[in-house]
Order: structure tokens, then C-alpha cells, then sequence
């Protein structure tokens, strides 16, 4: 783990009106690491995620026990604001998810919420975001196109830079490829590990293999519960638990 | 097992049945055009759409009707896609399905399914008389928008509804507040369904009759402000034919009545066609 801690889960639980959906999670994430939680489906990998920029908020009958700090910031705490725990903590879903606006205007949409910006300052943030995604060389000459028009793989990375036109800390990759061809996927891979120098993120991964590839540390996760974690190298060689070892040879899953 | 020969009997049947059906539809809707404009256009001439009524409409145009019949709509509109898209917006984004929005729902259901002759009833205790608006635009206006307006809840509502979770979701996600999100990201999605219930209301309000003569009375003279009394277009027709005043006035009137109509609706297929095509 690097030295700095950037988010800390402690006796983390959620549940879904009475479906425990996640059980005691204790867990440490440090700066500017890819961390990747996998496990089968229904182990609560997407409901960790979308509580750490509290997006289970959304959820009717969802409700949680425990806490999880973002530097020192309980971000449970009553007097934390939405908005910008959001805009700390960005996440892209499984799926491309564009809106239905021109490329500019999806890149355009977080930072016009926090009011208006003047254009040229909007242009600089839309083209630097484009760049980290490493899209802008296949976009630039048609940002005002509908982003609708973009490929899968495109689109996807279109996301990405919806996020890091926020300037985030965290990033949170709900299994980013799962509707993308190996090319498309080998460039969200890419990004990611571009990504990497400047941001902690956290990664669910498509596949066990795409965990190896690219993450730094690893947690595995079974029907809501976290059964062990640790570097990438070693869960996967050497896993201390047997269910771990199970599912990363292919025995269940 | 069915043959081979009542599988295609069947289908011959049908698609005669089909056709038949089809045809009749068209058929109908071609004979009342015809009829109306055959009696009705050569009544119109510039004359019959600048002139206001004279002599209880035996002679002259038909211009203060016009007049009344777009400032019935606008009030009637004016006040209904508002709140209309304002319950939907609500229903579907601000609230979960919980006892309050179903009787919501239940009421704005019982509402469609009320004769409008009862809404012109309601108009005329409450507005006319005992709010004292007299018979005018305004409470004319009102009456259509309490007329209309289940029509344009619903129909906000499915739009709304037919708009993907995961555009809230990613518009939460960068830090949108709910109204951020309602006003971003669903509201240009669902556009083009509200403004199609908006356009139906339309229709329904420059053809209603009941409601209006008894809210909006059936004066020929030119409005000047929101509570002088009015005759829509459609009044005028029924008036002109029930009373025998003139039959072919009437006709000019229907023929101009259902180019209006065509009209509004062309213009807006327009917009909207541009809209869409603007967007995506």
C-alpha cells in the first residue's frame, strides 16, 4: 500500500430494505493506487462502490450502519455536502452512459452545475479532460456532434472525462468493459493506469485477469462480505483463504 | 394441427378485415373533410377571416372568434402545462410511489374520464359566478385548463418515465442537485412527449364547445382584455347551425376551424421534428 491513506471503511454495512447487501467491511485504500474489488455476481462490489460518493442515497430503502472517511471527512456525516463529495469522488458506470448532448456539452455538464463559466475557460477544462481520457485526438474536430455517435469504447472514455472535467480525488470504475471489444478494452486499460499517477482509484473489475493487469492491490469479495485483501501479486499466487483461492482458480464464479 | 389451407384462409380473412378497417378510417375522416370544405371554401375569402361578425353572423367574418378561440387556448395552456408537467415531474422524480401520489394519480384518471359539459358546469358555479370572473377569456380559459390538464400529467408522465435511470444517476454523480437533474437532463429528454400531449390539449380546447359557452359566454364582440366575454370558433358554428342563423357561415366557419387545426398541428410536427433532430 502506499503511504497515504485516502479512504478508510470501517464496520461498513448496507442494506436494501431487509437484503444485507454488505457486512462489516473494514478496508484501507491508499493514494493514488488502482485497488480492485472482485468476486462473483451479488458479493456487493457495485453497492461498496456507489456508497463511497453515496449514490445508495438514490436507493429508497437503503440504509447503512458503520462509516468512511475520505481523508478526515466522514462522508456520513450529516453536514457533508452532496455535491461536492460527488465531485471528489466521480464514478463510471458499467455501461457507457452518455447523455444524449453533443460531446462538448457531456464533458461541459459537471463543471456548468457549479455555475456559470466563462466559454474559453470551459473550452480549456472540456479539451485537458478530453486529453487525460486520451480522446481529444479522436474527437476534436466534432465536439459539437452528438456523443451518441461515438463508439462503445469512445463512449466510455467520453465518461471518464465527464469525471475528470470535476478534477477528482477518487475514481470509481464500476466494471468499465463489460460492454466493450478486447481493442476498446486494451484503451480503457490504458487510461487507467494513465489515470494512475494523478488518482486513487477503484476498480471493479470486468474479469479476474483485467485485475491482475492492471491493479496495484486487491480485495475479494462473497455475498457481501470482504474475505481477504492485499497485493494483486499475492492474492492471486498465494491467497490465504480458501474460497479466494477457489474463485481465482476458476473452481466457482 | 391446423392445415395448410385454413392457415392461409385465416390470413385472408384477416388481411381483408385489415384493410377493411383501414379503409373505413380513412374513408370516414375523407368524407366529413370533404363535405365541410366543400361547403366551406368558398366562403373563404380574406374578407371572411379580417371582418368581425355583423348581424349576429349573417354577414361579415369571423375575426373576433378567431381572436377569442387563440386566447382561450393560450389562457386555457398557459395555465395547465405548468402544472400539469409540475405534478409529473413530481410523481415521477420527487416523490415514490406512496399513498399520496396514488390518489394523484386516481384523481387526475377520475378527471380525464369527466364529460366536459360538467367541467363547463364547475367552470360556471366556481369561476363565473362564484368568483364573480363573469363570462371571459379567464374563466373560460381556467375551465379548459382543469379539462385538460390530466391529459398533459399524463402524458408528461410517460415521457418522463420512457428517460433511462442512468441519466440521473450519471447527473447525480457529477454533483447535480435533483432540480439540477430535472431541469439538465430529463426535462430536454422528455420534451417532445410533453409537447405532445400539449399539442392533443390544443386540439381539444379550439374544438370544445359545451365548456366554453358556459364559462367564456358567446359574445361577438372583439375582446379587449382577459375578462371580456368571448364566442370561440366552434361556438360560433354550433350557434350559426343550432339557431339557423346561417348555414353557410357555419361551413366557412367549420372549413376555417379544421384548417387551424391542420395548422397547429403541422407547425408543431415542425418544431418538434427540428427539436430532435437539433438534439440527437
Amino acid at each position: 500500500m502506499s503511504e497515504q491513506r485516502k479512504i478508510l471503511i470501517e464496520d461498513f454495512s448496507f442494506y436494501y430494505d431487509s437484503f444485507q447487501a454488505l457486512r462489516d467491511i473494514n478496508l484501507k485504500i491508499g493514494a493514488k493506487e488502482i485497488f480492485a474489488i472482485f468476486g462473483p455476481a451479488r458479493s456487493g462490489k457495485t453497492t461498496l462502490l456507489k456508497s463511497l460518493n453515496r449514490l445508495t442515497d438514490l436507493i429508497f430503502g437503503g440504509r447503512h450502519s458503520g462509516a468512511i472517511f475520505l481523508d478526515d471527512l466522514n462522508i456520513y456525516d450529516p453536514k457533508v455536502n452532496l455535491t461536492q463529495l460527488r465531485r471528489r469522488v466521480g464514478m463510471v458506470f458499467d455501461l457507457p452512459t452518455p447523455l444524449p448532448m453533443s460531446i462538448f456539452d457531456n464533458v461541459a455538464y459537471g463543471p456548468r452545475l457549479k455555475g456559470s463559466i466563462p466559454k474559453r475557460r470551459l473550452s480549456e477544462i472540456v479539451e485537458k479532460a478530453l486529453r487525460s481520457a486520451v480522446l481529444w485526438e479522436e474527437v476534436k474536430d466534432r465536439l459539437h456532434t452528438s456523443a451518441l455517435r461515438l463508439s462503445g469504447g469512445q463512449q466510455q472514455r467520453l465518461c471518464i472525462a465527464r469525471i475528470l472535467a470535476l478534477e477528482p480525488e477518487v475514481l470509481l470504475f464500476d466494471e468499465p468493459c463489460s460492454g466493450l471489444d478486447p481493442i476498446s478494452t486494451a484503451s480503457i486499460e490504458e487510461t487507467l493506469t494513465q489515470l494512475k499517477k494523478e488518482y486513487t482509484i477503484v476498480l471493479v473489475p470486468h474479469n479476474i485477469q483485467q485485475a491482475s493487469r492492471v491493479a496495484d492491490r486487491a480485495a475479494f469479495f462473497l455475498n457481501g462480505e470482504m474475505v481477504e485483501e492485499g497485493p494483486v501479486f499475492q492474492i492471486f499466487t498465494r491467497p490465504r483463504d480458501k474460497r479466494t483461492e477457489d474463485y481465482v482458480t476458476g473452481k466457482f464464479g | 394441427m391446423i392445415s395448410n389451407r385454413t392457415r392461409y384462409l385465416t390470413q385472408n380473412v384477416a388481411k381483408v378485415l385489415i384493410w377493411t378497417a383501414a379503409l373505413l378510417t380513412i374513408g370516414v375522416m375523407m368524407l366529413i373533410l370533404f363535405q365541410v370544405l366543400a361547403e366551406g371554401l368558398p366562403v373563404l375569402h380574406p374578407r371572411f377571416f379580417l371582418d368581425s361578425p355583423k348581424n349576429m353572423g349573417r354577414e361579415g367574418g369571423i375575426l373576433s372568434t378567431i381572436v377569442g378561440t387563440f386566447a382561450l387556448t393560450l389562457v386555457a395552456i398557459v395555465f395547465a402545462a405548468p402544472l400539469g408537467v409540475g405534478t409529473a415531474i413530481f410523481l415521477r422524480e420527487y416523490t415514490r410511489e406512496t399513498r399520496i401520489s396514488r390518489i394523484i394519480r386516481f384523481g387526475t384518471d377520475c378527471l380525464a374520464g369527466v364529460p366536459s359539459i360538467i367541467f363547463g358546469l364547475f367552470g360556471f358555479v366556481f369561476f363565473v359566478i362564484f368568483l364573480n370572473m363573469g363570462w371571459s377569456i379567464l374563466s373560460g380559459g381556467l375551465t379548459l385548463a382543469a379539462m385538460i390538464l390530466p391529459t398533459i400529467i399524463s402524458t408528461a408522465e410517460e415521457a418522463i418515465k420512457t428517460i433511462p435511470y442512468t441519466y440521473r444517476e450519471v447527473s447525480f454523480s457529477l454533483g447535480g442537485t435533483r432540480w439540477q437533474t430535472v431541469t439538465r437532463t430529463i426535462l430536454p429528454s422528455a420534451i417532445p412527449g410533453i409537447f405532445t400531449g400539449i399539442i392533443l390539449s390544443v386540439g381539444r380546447s379550439i374544438g370544445e364547445t359545451a365548456a366554453v359557452i358556459l364559462t367564456a359566454g358567446s359574445s361577438l364582440v372583439m375582446p379587449t382584455s382577459l375578462f371580456s366575454p368571448i364566442r370561440t370558433m366552434s361556438v360560433h358554428f354550433y350557434i350559426l347551425a343550432r339557431e339557423g342563423i346561417s348555414m353557410e357561415m357555419a361551413y366557412g366557419t367549420g372549413a376555417a376551424l379544421i384548417l387551424l387545426v391542420l395548422i397547429v398541428n403541422t407547425a408543431a410536427n415542425w418544431l418538434l421534428n427540428r427539436y430532435i433532430r437539433h438534439r440527437v
